[in-house]
């Protein structure tokens, strides 16, 4: 009881000092000046309200799990139908998704189906950083520097030599590639917190690259105006520019701004199923073990006869080429970027969706990009708040499913308790 | 088989081997024994590529192996089961098996699968089990049987006793025996001297990284100097 009395004080004092902090306190700039402001009355009795919860959950947190205990938990293992069954289900199920991924847009709103691109692009990064994080176990803080690189060589390739969207998907992969390449170079003999810095450096580097290489960039103004991308040479304006048709006018169909945001929808879920095949299979290769193996244990894989080298670039260099492939459509989609667009924080969500949706887990990673896009948008009404809830959803999955939304599965045993 | 002639080590300004001469001929059971710190491991990893050797000479099957990187070194008919079982933890025993034959053929994978699975059944039982959730005696097995995958014609254990139950232990020796008997060269890195010079066919022993006596497995067994340092009295 007594312990549980301190750990009560404490918790409500840690509570009390954050949401005086967050909620109690506000800087106003009146004029030219920055003046602080008090939360109003009805806040602070809810600031008390949460601080006593804190405090009397701590203090009674003995009798509340003895309390809880008898609630049975779901058991959600039995909702999967076995593994013979899901087996024949699978090829089924994927084939019924990718169907519905292509239909649905038809029938949903312009805002719903944008929101669902923007989905899809953070799924391709998820899914690029997951080479580098999830199997081979080694920490990239600075992603984003790859999504920047494929989403600038769109932007300039097709602002300074006219470009399309199709021949500059390949090449913004290739560039992110060699960029990610040249990373792994260095940081070859580096493992876990000294990877993570130097990766962290390299990712605003690139930013501020492009921030002060104003002649070539346009540094801050960013690029924009970057030219969509076409169907087999048919534009999606109203009117085309010069040489091109319209697709309305091709298709005999009235103007509707709302196919140009179908259509890209329709590039990002080719541009993830690619990926996704392209990364299945590498993951069944050889190779794709030896990643799992160097996260493992880099002194048994070197005693295999594995070179770390390879095994390390090339997990670089390839979930490098899949954020330039991100970052091109991204360019594609928003027409216009600048490095704004890619801060750390942009990294830091990436890793998020890898570690929520479980390391190395591909459909977790789906997962947790779709949770992680898609919250925030439900949370818009709590406005200033919404960052702390996302804190609040990552403390959560940390202390309850520290292993992710959907951990990498292997068959194994587990012993009946 | 392996002829390590006046190998000196360094770890940056430190030696950690000095002119070590150790000769292990096809087919024996050679061993190494020495106490904590004396340089077996160093020794080990000098083989491999990692640390280089400072200066002197490694010569596997005729090939001089010394300036090789790692990667290459372990490609050449030459397995290290290393110290401390260094299983992948994580992946299953099937997929530990595979990494060790990491670059052969599919039907020569099948075939030493057929073959370690021959000598441990216990990885049979285990086959889609984590590595990291096996005894550590399994481990060790899995350890062995991983390097064994590769086919080498000679195998360098680096204390496979480390933390054994003695029951446990005795079958990891006999397992060596095996080995041996199957045509594989074994050098064997020990502290559990007693064991270890039982079943070899002759002993180096290590000190302050300087080979310091030479025998047979039989004649140091009985050496006064080795039963006062090694063995106790």
């Amino acid at each position: 009881m007594r312990q549980n009395l301190y750990a009560a004080v404490f918790a409500a004092g840690i509570t009390f000092v954050l949401t005086c902090l967050m909620i109690g306190v506000k800087l106003t700039s009146e004029g030219t000046q920055l003046q602080v402001v008090g939360a109003s009355e009805a806040q602070w009795a809810w600031i008390f309200a949460g601080i006593a919860l804190v405090f009397f959950s701590q203090l009674f947190r003995d009798q509340i799990s003895t309390a809880t205990a008898g609630i049975p938990r779901p058991n959600l293992g039995a909702l999967m139908p076995d593994r013979e069954k899901a087996a024949r289900l699978k090829p089924w199920l994927i084939a019924a998704v990718v169907v519905g991924l292509f239909i649905w847009p038809f029938m949903a709103s312009r805002g719903a189906v944008d929101l669902a691109t923007l989905t899809l692009i953070y799924v391709m990064l998820g899914l690029g950083l997951n080479i580098v994080v999830g199997l081979a176990g080694l920490l990239d803080l600075g992603y984003v520097a790859f999504y920047a690189v494929g989403a600038y060589t769109y932007a300039l390739l097709s602002a300074y030599f006219g470009l399309s969207f199709w021949v500059c998907l390949p090449i913004a992969a290739l560039l992110a590639a060699t960029f990610g390449f040249l990373l792994g170079f260095p940081v070859l003999r580096l493992r876990g917190d000294y990877l993570a810095i130097v990766t962290l450096g390299f990712g605003e580097i690139i930013r501020i690259l492009l921030n002060n290489m104003t002649g070539l960039t346009g540094g801050p103004n960013g690029i924009s105006g970057i030219d969509k991308p076409t169907l087999f040479g048919l534009e999606f304006n109203r009117r085309a520019s010069e040489g091109y048709v319209p697709f309305h006018e091709f298709m005999g169909i009235d103007y509707n701004s709302g196919h140009k945001v179908i259509f890209l929808y329709l590039i990002a879920v080719v541009l993830v199923l690619a990926v996704l095949y392209v990364i299945n299979r590498l993951m069944r290769m050889p190779v794709g073990r030896a990643w799992e193996a160097l996260r493992e244990d880099e002194i048994a894989c070197r005693s295999l006869g594995l070179n770390r080298t390879v095994i390390k670039l090339s997990a670089f260099t390839l979930g490098a080429s899949t954020a330039g492939f991100a970052g091109c459509f991204f360019a594609a989609r928003q027409g216009f970027i600048s490095p704004e667009s890619f801060i750390f924080i942009e990294s830091a969500i990436i890793l998020a969706i890898v570690v929520l949706g479980g390391m190395g887990s591909q459909f977790g990673v789906i997962l947790a990009a779709i949770v992680m896009t898609i919250l925030p948008e439900f949370a818009r009404e709590f406005q200033e708040y919404r960052m702390l809830l996302f804190g609040l959803l990552m403390v959560l999955m940390m202390r309850w499913r520290p292993q992710g939304l959907l951990p990498a599965k292997r068959p194994h045993m587990e012993l009946k308790r | 088989m392996l002829q390590i002639e006046k190998v000196n080590t360094h770890y940056g300004p430190i030696q950690a081997l000095h002119d070590v001469t150790v000769e292990v001929k096809k087919g024996e059971i050679v061993t190494l024994i020495g106490a904590n710190g004396a340089g077996k491991t160093t020794l080990m990893m000098t083989i491999c590529g990692d640390p280089k050797a400072s200066s002197g000479r490694i010569v596997f099957d005729g090939e001089d192996i010394t300036g090789l990187p790692t990667s290459q070194i372990m490609r050449k008919g030459l397995a290290i089961v290393p110290e401390g079982r260094r299983v992948f933890a994580r992946l299953t025993v099937q997929e530990n098996l595979h990494m060790g034959a990491y670059f052969r053929t599919k039907a020569e994978y099948e075939e030493s699968l057929s073959h370690v699975l021959e000598l441990f059944p216990r990885l049979r039982e285990r086959f889609s089990q984590r590595a990291g959730t096996m005894s550590g005696g399994e481990q060790q097995m899995l350890a062995i049987g991983r390097a064994m995958m590769s086919k080498p014609r000679m195998i360098l254990l680096d204390e496979p006793s480390l933390g054994l139950a003695p029951i446990i232990i005795q079958q990891i020796f006999e397992i060596i025996e095996q080995l041996r008997s199957e045509g594989v060269t074994i050098f064997l890195v020990e502290q559990n001297a007693n064991q270890a010079l039982k079943i070899a066919d002759r002993g180096y022993v290590l000190e302050n990284g300087r080979v310091v006596m030479t025998g047979s497995g039989e004649s140091l067994l009985t050496d006064e100097n080795v039963r006062k340092a090694y063995l106790g009295g």
